[in-house]
């Protein structure tokens, strides 16, 4: 038990420090988020090219890449904290803050656009009273952009957490918008 | 009892955001209900997307269609008599004769909406599997000298053909070679990666098996965008159980030889697209632009000789085969040979996926295919080729559809997406927006592509700010020729080095838009 404890001390102080960490001590890390990462990179580490399905599989499990996770994926990968940070900045999809309960993904592109997706957009963010890569007031939902979901032949569409949902209208948002938060109120 | 009646509801994303799963339990409900037995198979879209959800029912005449069916629809389908196909005012008569369907020339689509995705019983049942028996049998120098003489060429944009990049790779000797299929498929209005990959995933493990055999590759990786969430995990369903039964593994198909492979997802970027940047990414970093040479094909993922290829181009291959590079090759028109999945979107009354040989003309796809405009106005501007892809005014909607002689034009077919717009459109703003895209998704690499497309949204604000001034607006004008001239002749790819085709051609056939009277430089195509 006491020992357990010392271990955790040091797993939890390691990411801040930046030393090296093994990965079943990070596994046993007090720290949640360090914990379910090396348990990730346990799994995934050993394939060629492994950091996307890293971050994928963080992300799944914490809803972000939270900053304590770098440093283990880090080490574990042989790469700098500014390589996995650089990668992390450069993909849209991968967000270091927690999103809200629900996210909505309006599509901005062409398509949409030529069936009232701006008007679409536009009237997202009055409902949510927030802009595009922010999260209403209330923390009910995170508003993001997306370039095309590939329901074109349907615009406008968008995603809901993610389920697609096309031809959509400022009416069937609002319906779309009350039916997520019921799901999981 | 007697034998189920079979019914079909697609699982395929475009229909499910219309509510096909709702509309699949109510059909179950309600049989139940009424003591009918109906046995629902989720198949994938026929791509008749205005009709979606397309529910179809076998009868003795064939498969009937109902569509678009909203899950409140369902119990007057039943009370009409729906199972032996009566009429009803869904009723859309046998699915093979909707015109849309018929005047098709299904070849890489054949099976996608007829099966169900996910049964191999269905796929070898319906002519799968043809393509790679045969070209077990075969040399791999001959598999390729079929695919070079199909007159294939690459499905995903850059029209290159298909047999000679195979060529390259089987030619440069390697411990390790990869099968890449670049599913990233980031343009407005292209979705036949998606229908393909939801709709009839083995096609695509057979077709980039056989690349396997041809070039010698025993892994293939195949990239699909984040955004398709339906389409990984079809994939991954039909690898796995393809792998279960040895169509892949380490024994395909019992003839000794070795191939397998996996799905990568992407992370929301554009620029992955782009086959050099897609292998970086897939590797583990930025998805920034490689220079080339070296190409892939000599080295590429890890190092090493690498195919990528389109989806759409790899799921070609085993039809090509299974019928022999002539009957694909005779399909088409000059040098652009079979057939393309035009993807038919924006505002028009019947979008979705037309299957056809190259050759056809814009007009034809705008009208007898998409049925005209969606909202009831004039269609004033097509952009085809995707958000790269120049916009087309009415002078040019008959040109054949034909990669020579789009280029004649300044235009593109791209990946064969196009999105049409009806004359509320503003012209200036959707060039607008091709700068703001260009700076968005831009690999930041080099500076006309990173700094010019931020510059370019600036001076087409000026234009539009440019009020009662002329002589002002004119000089605006001019500076952004100048800088589409800089991106297109500075950038390493496509991204910079096209993004100016949108605005071009937008200041060019639309100038009235931009508060200018006409476009000045000769240079600008008929
Ligand atoms: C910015 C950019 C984006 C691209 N996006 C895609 C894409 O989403 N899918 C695709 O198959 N090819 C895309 N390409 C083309 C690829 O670079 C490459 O030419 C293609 O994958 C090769 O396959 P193919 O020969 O079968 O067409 C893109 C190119 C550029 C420059
Ligand atoms: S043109 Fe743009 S996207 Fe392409 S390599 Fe240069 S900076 Fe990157
Ligand atoms: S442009 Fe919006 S789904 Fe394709």
């Amino acid at each position: 038990m006491h020992q357990r404890e010392a271990k955790s001390d040091l797993a939890s102080s390691g990411g801040a420090r930046g030393g090296k960490m093994a990965l079943d001590a990070a596994q046993a890390s007090a720290t949640p988020a360090i914990a379910a990462t090396a348990r990730i990179l346990a799994q995934l580490k050993d394939q060629p090219g492994p950091l996307l399905p890293v971050l994928h599989a963080v992300q799944h499990e914490l809803g972000c890449i939270p900053a304590e996770a770098v440093q283990t994926i880090a080490e574990a990968l042989n790469l700098s904290r500014a390589e996995v940070h650089g990668v992390i900045t450069f993909y849209p999809h991968f967000r270091s803050e927690p999103a809200a309960r629900h996210t909505l993904e309006v599509c901005r592109a062409e398509s949409c656009q030529s069936m009232g997706g701006e008007h679409l957009a536009a009237h997202a963010r009055a409902k949510l009273g927030c802009d595009f890569h922010a999260s209403a007031p209330d923390g009910s939902f995170t508003l993001e952009p997306v370039y095309c979901l590939g329901l074109c032949a349907q615009s406008p569409a968008v995603m809901i957490d993610g389920q697609p949902h096309a031809r959509v209208t400022p009416d069937k948002l609002d319906r779309l918008l009350a039916r997520a938060q019921e799901t999981t109120a | 009892m007697s034998a189920p009646i079979v019914v079909y509801v697609p699982r395929d994303a475009a229909a499910l955001a219309v509510e096909a799963d709702a509309v699949a339990q109510a059909i179950e409900r309600i049989a139940d209900e009424r003591g009918l037995s109906v046995q629902v198979v989720r198949n994938g879209s026929r791509g008749l997307l205005w009709l979606e959800p397309l529910v179809e029912v076998t009868t003795p005449a064939g498969r009937v269609a109902y569509g678009p069916v909203a899950p409140e629809d369902v119990a007057g389908l039943f009370d009409a008599g729906w199972l032996t196909g009566a009429e009803h005012p869904l009723h859309q008569g046998l699915t093979e004769e909707i015109p849309y369907l018929k005047q098709q020339e299904r070849l890489t689509f054949a099976r996608v909406g007829v099966t169900d995705p996910l049964s191999l019983h269905d796929y070898a049942a319906h002519g799968g599997l043809t393509g790679l028996k045969r070209a077990l049998a075969m040399e791999p120098g001959h598999i390729i000298d079929e695919m070079v003489t199909s007159g294939l060429r690459g499905r995903g944009g850059a029209a290159f053909p298909t047999g000679i990049k195979w060529k390259t790779v089987a030619g440069s000797p390697s411990d390790q070679k990869y099968i890449v299929c670049n599913a990233d498929e980031g343009d407005s209005g292209t979705f036949a990666d998606r229908l393909l990959m939801e709709g009839d995933p083995y096609v695509l493990i057979e077709g980039m098996t056989i690349a396997g055999l041809a070039v010698g590759a025993t892994y293939g990786y195949i990239y699909v965008r984040s955004e398709y969430p339906h389409a990984i995990e079809t994939l991954e369903a039909a690898i796995t159980r393809a792998r279960t039964v040895g169509w892949l593994g380490n024994d395909v198909h019992g003839s000794g030889r070795r191939f397998d492979l996996e799905v990568r997802k992407g992370a929301g970027a554009y620029i992955c697209g782009e086959e050099t940047s897609l292998l970086e990414s897939l590797e583990g970093k930025r998805g920034v632009v490689r220079a080339k040479p070296p190409l892939p094909a000599i080295s590429g993922l890890f190092g090493k000789p690498t195919v990528i290829n389109n989806v759409i181009s790899l799921a070609t291959v085993p039809i090509i085969l299974a019928k022999g590079a002539a009957y694909y090759r005779d399909y088409g028109v000059g040098r652009s040979h079979g057939t393309l999945p035009f993807q038919l979107a924006g505002n028009l009354k019947q979008g979705g996926l037309v299957e056809k040989a190259f050759g056809l003309s814009l007009r034809d796809l705008l009208y007898e295919f998409g049925g005209g405009s969606a909202s009831g106005r004039p269609l004033r501007a097509v952009q085809v080729g995707g958000p790269l892809g120049a916009y087309l005014p009415e002078s040019q909607w008959d040109v054949p559809l034909d990669y020579e002689a789009y280029i004649q034009i300044s235009a593109m077919i791209g990946h064969g997406g196009l999105v049409a717009f009806d004359d509320t459109v503003d012209m200036a703003r959707m060039a607008r927006y091709a700068m703001e895209f260009c700076a968005i998704e831009s690999c930041g690499k080099c500076t006309p592509c990173r700094i010019g497309s931020t510059r370019g949204v600036e001076t087409i604000d000026k234009i539009a700010a440019g009020g009662a001034n002329p002589q002002q607006r004119a000089q605006q004008v001019h500076l952004l020729r100048d800088l589409c001239d800089t991106m297109m002749g500075g950038s390493l790819c496509a991204l910079g080095g096209m993004a100016p085709y949108p605005v071009l051609s937008a200041l060019n056939h639309f100038p009235q838009d931009f508060g200018i009277e006409s476009s000045q430089p000769a240079a600008h195509a008929a």
